[in-house]
C-alpha cells in the first residue's frame, strides 16, 4: 500500500544529513562544550557553528541566540521570562486567543502568577488585526505575543505590523515562528521582533531542540537556574548532537528555500483545487491566500474527524484533526473555535500538511482515497440524515 | 501501540447495522456537537422482541464501534435483555475503551435505551402493538 505522510505540521523527518552531522556526537565527541579540554573544545566547536547556522537563517547574530530543548521551551521561556524581567514597570500581557498552548497556557500561568491577560479575537481567516492590539495596549503592558503563523490553519499574521505596534509603545514583542521558520523566509531585523521561537523539528532537524532568538539589549529572566551554560540565560548541560542537527537543518532549509516553497505552494494548491471539487460541502480553514505554503487546513460538514483519520491511515494516509475526540482533552481545536466556527463544523476537521518528500503522486492518491471515505461517514451520520431531509438548501 | 483495540477497530472499520428502520417503532437520540458523539437509534419490535436493530452515529472511531456492537448485542433480545446492556458490558465486549473516552463514546446503550422508552410510550399512548 502507497505510504503517504502527510503530517509534517506534527513533526518532519530527519534529512540524511541532518543525521550524519549530528553522528560525531553521538559517538567519540561526546565532550561537555564547558570543558576546557580537547573534548570540551570539540562540542563547543560544535555549539559555535551551529549558533552560526541558525543566527544566519533568520538574519541575527550568532550571540543572539539561545538554545533550548523544544519549541515548546522556547515560548515557555520568552512568555515568561520577559513578564517577569518587566514585572517592576508592569503587569498586563497580550496575546492572541489562537496561540500555541504553550504560549496560552505560559500566559495563563501569569495569570495565576498576578499578571492580567487580554486575548486579542481573530476575524474568520484566523487573522489578528494589529489596531486591535493597539487598541488593548495600557499604560502597565509589559509584553505582546502573537504567533507568526498558526501551524494548525496555515494562516500569517501580519506580525511586521504587530511588531511596529509593540515598538511605538516601548513594549517587548515575542513572536512564535516554530510553524515558519526553515519552511517560509524570515529576517528578524526587518520583521522588528525582539525575542522569536523557533524549533528543530519542523523543518527537518531532530526533536528536543529549539532555539530563542533574543534581540541584543531585550532584558529576559532565565528559566531554569544552574551553570553559566547559554551565557547565564539557560543552564543546563548542551545537547549537542540535537543542536548540531538543528544547525544543520537550518543551513539547508537556508539553502532550499526558495524550491521548498514553490514545491509545497504546488503540491498544495493540486490538494486546494482537487478535493472540495470532489467533495461537496468541504470548507478551507485559515486565509485563503496568506497561508503557509505545505498548509491545507479543511473542515469537512456532517462527520467527525476522528473517523476520517482513522480511514485514512487505513488507506496509508496520515493526517492529523482539531476535532474534539482527536485531542486528549476531547476539545475541539480552541483556534477554529475562536475563528468562529460552530462546534459541529470543527469536529470536521482535517489538516493536511505537505512536506519536502510529498509528490504529486501523492495528493492525486489523497484526492481518490478521500471522497469514499466522507461517504462511508457520512452514510452513518445523523447529522447528513437530518440535512439530506431538510432538502439540500437547507444547510 | 494503537489507542483502540483490535475489536474496536474491527467494529469500526466493518460497522453492523448502519443505518435507518423506515417506520421505526422506537427512536433514541443521545448526544451533541459540542462533546463530539450523536448517536440515534433505531428499533423494531415484535413480540416483546428486538427484531431490527440500526444506528447513525456521528462521533469518533470508539463511537462508531460502540454503536455497532450495541446494535449487535442487542438484535434480536427481549426488551429486558436489551435493557440489560451497560455502558460497561459494551466496553468488556471490545476488548476496552480509552479511559479518556469511556463515558464520551459509550453512550450506545443509553441510546438504545431511549429507544426502548419511545416504543413503551407509543404503547401506553395506545399504538398499534
Amino acid at each position: 500500500m502507497r505510504k503517504v505522510y502527510l503530517d509534517h505540521a506534527a513533526t518532519t523527518p530527519l534529512l540524511p544529513e541532518v543525521r550524519e552531522a549530528m553522528l560525531p556526537y553521538l559517538g567519540e565527541l561526546f565532550g561537555n562544550p564547558s570543558c576546557l579540554h580537547d573534548w570540551g573544545d570539540a562540542a563547543r566547536e560544535a555549539l559555535d557553528t551551529a549558533r552560526e547556522q541558525v543566527a544566519r537563517l533568520i538574519g541575527a547574530s550568532a550571540e543572539e541566540i539561545v538554545f533550548t530543548g523544544s519549541g515548546t521551551e522556547s515560548n515557555n521561556f520568552a512568555v515568561k521570562g520577559l513578564a517577569l524581567a518587566q514585572q517592576g514597570k508592569g503587569k498586563h500581557i497580550i496575546v492572541s486567543s489562537i496561540e500555541h498552548f504553550s504560549v496560552l497556557h505560559s500566559a495563563k500561568t501569569l495569570e495565576k502568577w498576578g499578571f492580567e491577560l487580554t486575548e486579542v479575537p481573530v476575524d474568520k481567516h484566523g487573522t489578528v488585526d494589529p489596531d486591535e492590539v493597539r487598541r488593548q495596549i495600557r499604560k502597565d503592558t509589559v509584553l505582546i505575543s502573537i504567533m507568526y503563523a498558526n501551524g494548525e490553519v496555515g494562516t500569517i499574521q501580519p506580525t511586521q505590523e504587530i511588531a511596529r505596534v509593540a515598538k511605538e509603545n516601548n513594549i517587548p514583542f515575542h513572536t512564535d515562528a516554530i510553524a515558519s521558520i526553515g519552511t517560509i523566509p524570515v529576517d528578524v531585523k526587518e520583521l522588528g521582533a525582539d525575542v522569536l521561537s523557533l524549533a528543530g523539528n519542523q523543518f527537518y532537524g531532530p526533536k528536543g531542540v529549539g532555539a530563542l532568538y533574543i534581540r541584543k539589549g531585550v532584558r529576559i529572566m532565565p528559566l531554569l537556574d544552574g551553570g553559566i551554560q547559554e551565557e547565564g540565560r539557560r543552564a543546563g548541560t548542551e545537547n549537542i548532537p540535537a543542536i548540531a542537527g538543528l544547525g544543520k537543518a537550518a543551513e539547508l532549509a537556508r539553502e532550499n528555500m526558495a524550491a521548498h516553497v514553490k514545491h509545497l505552494s504546488r503540491l498544495r494548491n493540486r490538494l486546494l483545487a482537487g478535493l472540495p471539487a470532489r467533495i461537496e460541502h468541504m470548507v478551507l480553514t485559515g486565509h485563503p491566500e496568506n497561508r503557509l505554503p505545505g498548509n491545507a487546513s479543511f473542515c469537512v460538514e456532517f462527520i467527525e474527524g476522528e473517523g476520517m483519520l482513522m480511514l485514512l491511515n487505513s488507506q496509508g494516509v496520515a493526517v492529523t484533526s482539531g476535532s474534539a475526540c482527536t485531542s486528549r482533552a476531547l476539545k475541539a481545536s480552541h483556534v477554529l473555535l475562536a475563528m468562529g466556527l460552530p462546534h459541529a463544523l470543527a469536529q470536521g476537521s482535517v489538516l493536511f500538511t505537505f512536506g519536502i518528500d510529498n509528490s504529486e503522486e501523492d495528493v492525486d492518491y489523497v484526492i481518490e482515497v478521500m471522497p469514499p471515505i466522507v461517504e462511508r461517514l457520512r452514510q452513518m451520520s445523523p447529522l447528513y440524515a437530518k440535512f439530506s431531509k431538510k432538502g439540500k438548501g437547507g444547510a | 501501540m494503537p489507542i483502540y483495540s483490535e475489536k474496536v477497530m474491527e467494529h469500526f472499520m466493518n460497522p453492523r447495522n448502519v443505518g435507518e428502520i423506515e417506520n421505526p417503532d422506537g427512536v433514541g437520540e443521545i448526544g451533541n456537537p459540542v462533546c463530539g458523539d450523536m448517536m440515534t437509534f433505531y428499533i423494531k419490535v415484535k413480540d416483546n422482541r428486538l427484531e431490527d436493530v440500526k444506528f447513525k452515529t456521528f462521533g469518533c472511531g470508539a463511537a462508531i464501534a460502540v454503536s455497532s456492537m450495541v446494535s449487535e448485542m442487542a438484535m434480536g433480545k427481549t426488551l429486558d435483555e436489551a435493557r440489560e446492556i451497560t455502558p460497561k458490558r459494551v466496553a468488556d465486549e471490545l476488548e476496552g475503551l480509552p479511559k479518556n473516552k469511556f463515558h464520551c463514546s459509550n453512550l450506545g446503550a443509553q441510546a438504545l435505551n431511549k429507544a426502548i422508552d419511545d416504543y413503551l410510550e407509543k404503547q401506553a399512548k395506545g399504538g398499534k402493538k
